[in-house]
């Protein structure tokens, strides 16, 4: 599929969303499983890509202190358990990366 | 005896529009950076700078653009990509059903105009907003000028802040590895959101089945796996639910 194509459909599916109850309800409240549902959605789908990201870099699953993706992960992992700070996270992980690269052979 | 109560007068649309922009204001400091964030990621995920630069506009929407961004740095196919920014998306109706009571009067083009602009952080403002009014004084009549201000100034701090990003990004040579900061921001964002333990068992789960599905067709493995791990999540909320109900029931007896 052509980007363009992707990222128009990507907006109108944003934008529906948006709309939607906007332009169907006055008043709703929508149950508390689907609210349940909704709150786990973030850490379902990032955990999703993260993983494989980290465990995988080159498609195979990589379990080794060889794999600098996965430790630096690991460490930026950390670092936004004790700081909830994003550019900091971003910082070290991405310093971590470079240093193990250079590092190991 | 009472002068001037009329709330017209202390509510015009310019006082309530500049009010949401100065409601969102402080949040900008945290918007502009990811933004910035955005737009050297898409440029090091491959994106040309048309595309990138248009995805804010269409998209607008932070954490599905860094989404879609890293799977079209995958191949991941468009399909793929479009289901998972509905489900990335999803919450927004939370918000859509939360605001739709203070627009049920307005027409249509203001109702699609402010659905446009309903970001996290302009709804996050203006509903607050919106409950402490209701709670303390007369409503105004024009109200939905400050989830405008609001959203219009967020707008325009995310179409900047990414446009500088992307002529950044266009400076940074690829054997930087930048891609990986995108997996980086998932963390950052994931990690302290991690509360309570149905969202640690939904994160856990979908990253190992993740893991296991990864050799699925057109990268179907993705959304097994977050389907998969709201549903473990769900069990488990569901678990705690009905313990706490069957404790109270010993205590009563």
């Amino acid at each position: 599929m052509n980007v363009w194509f992707i990222l128009i459909c990507m907006g109108l599916v944003t934008y529906a969303i948006r709309l939607s109850m906007i332009l169907l309800l006055e008043r709703v409240d929508l149950p508390p499983i689907i609210q349940w549902a909704l709150y786990l959605v973030p850490p379902a789908v990032l955990s999703a890509i993260v993983f494989p990201e980290l465990l995988m870099p080159s498609g195979m699953l990589y379990l080794s202190f060889g794999n600098v993706r996965l430790l630096a992960g690991v460490l930026a992992a950390v670092v936004a358990w004790r700081t909830k700070n994003v550019l900091l996270t971003i910082v070290v992980g991405m310093v971590a990366l470079w240093v193990l690269q250079m590092v190991m052979p | 005896m009472i002068v001037n109560t009329n709330p017209h007068l202390k509510h015009s649309p310019r006082s309530e529009f500049i009010a949401g922009v100065r409601a969102i204001l402080p949040i900008l400091l945290g918007v502009a950076p990811f933004g910035m964030i955005y737009g050297v990621l898409a440029i090091g995920a491959g994106l040309n700078v048309g595309a990138a630069m248009s995805m804010s506009p269409i998209v607008f929407a932070g954490s599905a653009q860094f989404v879609g961004v890293q799977l079209i740095h995958s191949g991941v196919p468009g399909m793929v990509i479009v289901f998972t920014t509905f489900i990335v998306n999803l919450r927004h109706i939370l918000y859509s059903a939360s605001i739709a009571p203070h627009l049920a009067r307005l027409s249509r083009r203001w109702k699609w105009l402010l659905a446009y602009l309903l970001t996290d952080e302009a709804y996050a403002v203006t509903i607050t907003h919106y409950n402490q009014a209701a709670a303390s004084t007369v409503e105004s009549a024009h109200k939905h000028w400050y989830l405008l201000g609001a959203g219009l100034t967020m707008w325009s701090t995310w179409q900047v802040s990414t446009a500088a990003g992307i002529f950044l990004g266009a400076q940074v040579p690829s054997s930087w590895s930048l891609d990986f900061a995108i997996a980086l921001t998932f963390i950052a964002l994931v990690v302290p959101a991690l509360r309570d333990r149905p969202s640690i068992t939904a994160a856990i789960s979908a990253g190992v089945i993740a893991v296991i599905a990864a050799d699925l067709p057109y990268k179907l493995g993705l959304i097994v796996a977050a389907i998969g791990g709201i549903a473990i999540g769900l069990w488990v909320k569901a678990r705690q639910a009905s313990n706490t109900n069957h404790n109270q029931r010993a205590d009563n007896q």
